[in-house]
């Protein structure tokens, strides 16, 4: 008997292995053919569409590109370089050439890179007859972004470098490229960016270029970026900014018959310029790492704040509703509002009345009594409290609070409009009555709010009892408005229970006694409420909400000053100033104006920090 | 006879010479291909690789005369020297050796370098079909097999100190020739269990390998009970001995995989089991040589048309990565037909040696064949991604003057011995 003989048999077998993988490799799997990075010898070149611009709502350029010259090295195919000139010619030293080098054979020999960022117009073009001479280094223009008016970053975002992630999530962006990170930037991204052309170049055998890969089959065309029209209203963004300067807070305008956003401030701000250019990456980290002023916190959409005051309006409009009082209801204030035994239980109020008021003088001389006593009939017309708890819950979150508002704009956050469960929860053996939240009736208590959140409420309440979703674009070429903004949403509260409210909101402008009637404006009916919140921080915010005119309402506007003391100190004479400013188009209280743009509470900043400090 | 025998081309094997020309031949082509640079299109150019090729091709003629004018008997008698002194010639790289990619397997003469290890490999054929040849030669004993394990063991860990671990791995070959010569086939199923075992501890994990040889084992083990029992009440204690060991392999490789393995060592094969994707650092090579023969397609772009291969983009093209040339420009076709002559090569090597009446020149022509087949698995199968990345030259075809003269030295010795056996009887 033969032997059998394992190494023909090894040799045979092996042999037909691999013939069947290379068929597979090259005449089945069809992976390896489609032109990528990886296939080294077809060039992918992107061809990129310049970005959109921004205009506000008249059409003045907010955000336009300026050109930006990076110098690129390629440092397998640098030869001969006189280093001396090239170095007195970039202005570097030889350390630096070396090093910069050095990164760039690190990063790849064969790709290139950027030797150095963001040339000034001046330098490129002396540079531009002489780059010829140094082989393997090159110019690149880039587009970058500009900022003609120094006014609202947090609007208006910025564009930087993407990063790992967006990369892994989506394929599109390649290292290197810019992406919308904050803003509209970020919220219209795809629309500003447009789409990049795609060129696959096929090489020769010298990694010459030789002409276009399979006749361009796989290339496309670029897509320019599209222009976006803001709601924004520069010029009242750039006088609110002015009035709150040396202040921190958030002011939101919208125009209540399109929820469109007039003005969207958040203090301190910063000039969106610092986000381009070489010291881009310097400045960010100085902003992003001011813990103490946090000037990319965007307070308008992100601060949340005990409402105050001004949420009295909605307590209003839920016993109305409830039928738990008329607007001819009356309570008698005495300083203040007991709901239990104990010495503490006791809501001051400052009223100064001290005979039976109806609805309207508790609106204008802004009572807690009267609203702590609507807000207890609410909850206790039901048998359990849990359930008045949850109607009152339901009747507050029609006005769009206590949840996101879902719109275009980048970041938001909730706020907070406790319900039944929320207060099973903190009170866990389900041991819990009206008075054990009596402050929510106040805007204090468990209520929180953005500022954004109450100037659509503010906006709800001057329509009457509906609001279209505030949003930022008012118009995109050649693309409808997302229908979620043209859209009313309506609150569970009747159309007749709004004129009784409105009618106290008018007199607490109006009313010699009104709370906020020292920023009355003659000639326009201005709508108001003021609110001084108190935080555990330091001195109470100050807190204000318009709208005006009265019947015809064409701004309604929420405005935050942290630590203002309280509504009519600040908040109010600057929403009564914005209004004035965006309906005559100038203001006639010179005095008022002049002590908002001078007025500062740095020092009651600097006495936070300090205490901070100490403990 | 005087006359005949001066002859020294009597008796040679033409249609192996002709094997071998065709291979130098082709080689060179995918050489100059992969070598030759912006408007050189000149043969002889000395600056550039496929011109230092074409001397060493050239030098390998009077090479080949000088092999076939030594008697055949002087071979086999001057083995052990042959042998000895080209163990020599590798410790002496410790102190001579000059560094050539963080290896020191070179030794430097000015404009060339010598790589001994090409040449040790023919030293130890010969050597081991010396011992195999002796009269007292017999592989079931244990004495017979530590004298052939240590012929393999001085020079395979030599090289590996150079360190050149992918050279080494050549020695392995010899286990083909003992396997021929009366080795008990337990060994090499011994062999073939342990790489199944090495390699699916690798990507399922030791425990998951460990319990499903354990059920593999009790079916056997119950199996015996059933059909066989009287083998079982022989060997069941032996069955369960061999899974004791089994386990206790499982286990050690994970120990070395996971503590002696340096990262480097565990990344190359973790892409290749597929256990990691990396297309950019460490599986770059593979890759790229895997996207460039995908590239070819049926017919191939073409002698020196090759995109990927003129690009520059697989790293030691010309040496170990040679056959990538051959996958984009000559394609499914010209791939296929490199292949089918290696095996014919091999084959008819294989042949001949089987119709040898000396025993000795059986062996190494066994052992060259067995020594050709490892060298064209391990490097086309890397090339292909089949096998970790192992830096080993493909016969005839990889770039580089002591490989080549190696091989020319491996294969004509053996034509010369098979030359003789017209004198042989």
């Amino acid at each position: 008997m033969k032997r059998f003989n394992l190494l023909s048999f090894s040799v045979i077998f092996i042999s037909i292995i691999y013939i069947v993988r290379i068929f597979y490799l090259q005449i089945l799997d069809n992976s390896y053919n489609i032109p990528t990075l990886n296939n080294s010898a077809v060039k992918v070149v992107y061809d990129y569409p310049e970005r959109g611009y921004i205009y506000d709502r008249n059409g003045i350029l907010l955000v336009a590109n300026q050109a930006s010259y990076d110098i690129m090295i390629i440092p397998n195919e640098v030869k001969h370089l006189d280093t001396i000139e090239f170095c007195d010619l970039l202005k570097i030293s030889k350390e630096d050439l070396i090093k910069k080098t050095e990164k760039a054979i690190k990063y790849s020999t064969r790709i290139p890179s950027i030797f150095l960022p963001q040339l000034s117009k001046n330098d490129y073009a002396f540079l531009q007859e002489k780059m010829y001479k140094y082989k393997g280094f090159y110019i690149q223009k880039r587009s970058i972004r500009e900022y003609p008016v120094k006014s609202a970053p947090n609007v208006l975002g910025y564009i930087s470098e993407v990063n790992e992630g967006s990369i892994a999530k989506n394929p599109y962006y390649q290292i290197g490229e810019l992406i919308g990170t904050a803003g509209i930037e970020k919220t219209y991204e795809k629309i500003l960016r447009g789409t990049k052309g795609v060129k696959f170049i096929q090489r020769n055998r010298f990694n010459k270029e030789i002409g276009s890969f399979k006749n361009g089959a796989f290339d496309t065309l670029p897509v320019p970026g599209k222009d976006i029209t803001l709601t924004i209203d520069s010029k009242l963004q750039q006088y609110g900014e002015a009035l709150m300067a040396n202040k921190r807070g958030g002011i939101v305008a919208i125009e209540p018959s399109s929820g469109e956003i007039l003005a969207l401030i958040s203090m301190p701000t910063y000039d969106p310029n610092l986000m381009v250019g070489r010291e881009r990456s310097a400045n960010f980290t100085k902003l992003y790492l001011d813990s103490i002023s946090r000037p990319l916190l965007d307070r308008g959409l992100q601060a949340q704040y005990p409402p105050g005051s001004p949420f009295k309006v909605i307590s209003a409009l839920v016993a109305l509703q409830e039928n738990v009082i008329t607007p001819h209801t009356t309570t008698t204030c005495f300083g203040g509002y007991r709901y239990g035994s104990g010495a503490k239980s006791i809501m001051n109020c400052h009223c100064e009345t001290g005979y039976p008021i109806e609805l309207n003088t508790a609106i204008y001389r802004s009572c807690n009594s009267y609203f702590a006593n609507a807000y207890r009939k609410v909850i206790e017309k039901y048998k359990k409290p849990y359930d008045g708890m949850n109607v009152w819950n339901k009747h507050v979150e029609s006005f769009g609070l206590g949840n996101y508002l879902n719109n275009d704009l980048s970041v938001g956050q909730k706020g907070n409009i406790p319900d039944g469960d929320y207060y099973n929860k903190v009170y866990p053996n389900g041991r819990w009555r009206s008075t054990a939240t009596i402050s929510n009736a106040i805007g204090q208590g468990e209520v929180l709010t953005t500022p954004i959140q109450l100037a659509n409420m503010t906006a709800t309440v001057s329509n009457r009892g509906f609001y279209f979703t505030p949003h930022i674009a008012k118009h995109i070429e050649g693309i409808p408005l997302d229908k979620k903004f043209t859209i009313p949403n309506y609150t569970t509260i009747d159309k007749k229970y709004f004129e009784p409210v409105i009618e106290g909101l008018f007199n607490v402008v109006d009313n010699p006694r009104g709370t906020a009637h020292w920023s009355k404006v003659e000639g326009i009916d201005i709508c108001g409420k003021t609110g001084t919140a108190e935080n555990p921080h330091g001195q109470d915010h100050s807190i204000f909400i318009a709208f005006a005119p009265k019947d015809d309402p064409k701004i309604a506007i929420a405005v935050f000053v942290e630590n203002g003391y309280w509504g009519s100190r600040w908040a109010g004479p600057i929403a009564t100033l914005m209004i004035e400013k965006y309906l005559n188009g100038k203001t006639n209280r010179p005095l008022v104006e002049e002590r908002m743009f001078n007025g500062s509470i740095q020092e009651e900043y600097n006495k936070q920090i300090q205490g901070k400090l100490k403990h | 006879m005087r006359s005949k025998k001066n002859n020294i081309f009597l008796g040679i094997d033409w249609l192996l010479v002709l094997f071998y020309f065709i291979l130098i031949f082709l080689g060179w082509l995918s050489i100059y291909s992969a070598t030759v640079a912006e408007d050189q299109y000149e043969i002889i150019n000395l600056s550039s690789e496929y011109g230092k090729q074409l001397i060493w091709i050239a030098l390998s003629i009077p090479l080949i005369i000088l092999i076939l004018m030594f008697d055949a008997k002087v071979y086999e008698k001057y083995a052990s020297i042959i042998y000895v002194v080209s163990l020599f010639s590798l410790l002496g790289l410790f102190v001579f050796g000059k560094n050539i990619n963080g290896a020191t397997s070179w030794y430097g003469f000015g404009i060339f370098s010598l790589q001994p290890s090409e040449f040790v490999k023919a030293a130890t054929a010969l050597a081991m079909a010396k011992l195999v040849s002796e009269k007292m030669f017999n592989l079931k004993k244990i004495e017979t097999q530590i004298q052939a394990i240590l012929i393999l063991f001085f020079p395979a860990i030599l090289i590996t100190l150079q360190p050149d671990p992918g050279s080494a791995l050549v020695y392995g070959a010899f286990i083909f020739v003992l396997n021929r010569e009366g080795l008990p086939f337990y060994f090499i199923t011994v062999g073939i269990v342990a790489l199944v075992l090495f390699i699916t501890t690798l990507i399922f994990g030791y425990l998951i390998t460990l319990i499903t040889s354990l059920g593999l084992f009790l079916f056997i083990l119950l199996y015996f009970s059933f059909y066989r029992k009287k083998a079982f009440r022989r060997g069941w204690l032996k069955i369960i001995g061999i899974y004791l060991m089994s386990a206790l392999f499982i286990f050690s490789i994970d120990l070395v995989f996971n503590h002696v393995f340096e990262q480097r060592h565990r990344d190359r094969f973790n892409i290749l089991l597929g256990k990691t994707a990396d297309t950019k650092s460490i599986g770059y090579n593979t890759n790229q040589s895997v996207t460039t023969i995908a590239n070819g397609g049926f017919f191939g772009k073409g002698f020196l048309e090759g995109e990927r291969t003129k690009g520059d983009f697989v790293p030691e093209q010309q040496t170990d990565y040679i056959f990538t040339t051959v996958g984009e420009e000559w394609g499914f076709l010209g791939s296929s037909v490199v292949i089918i002559l290696f095996v014919l090569f091999i084959l008819r090597i294989i042949t001949i040696a089987e119709r040898q009446k000396s025993k000795f020149s059986r062996v190494y022509g066994y052992s060259i064949a067995a020594i050709f087949f490892t060298h064209f698995t391990i490097n086309i199968g890397m090339v292909l991604g089949l096998l970790p990345t192992i830096g080993i030259p493909l016969p005839f075809f990889s770039y580089g003057g002591s490989a080549l003269w190696g091989f020319t030295v491996l294969l004509f010795i053996f034509i010369k011995l098979d030359a003789n056996r017209i004198y042989e009887w």
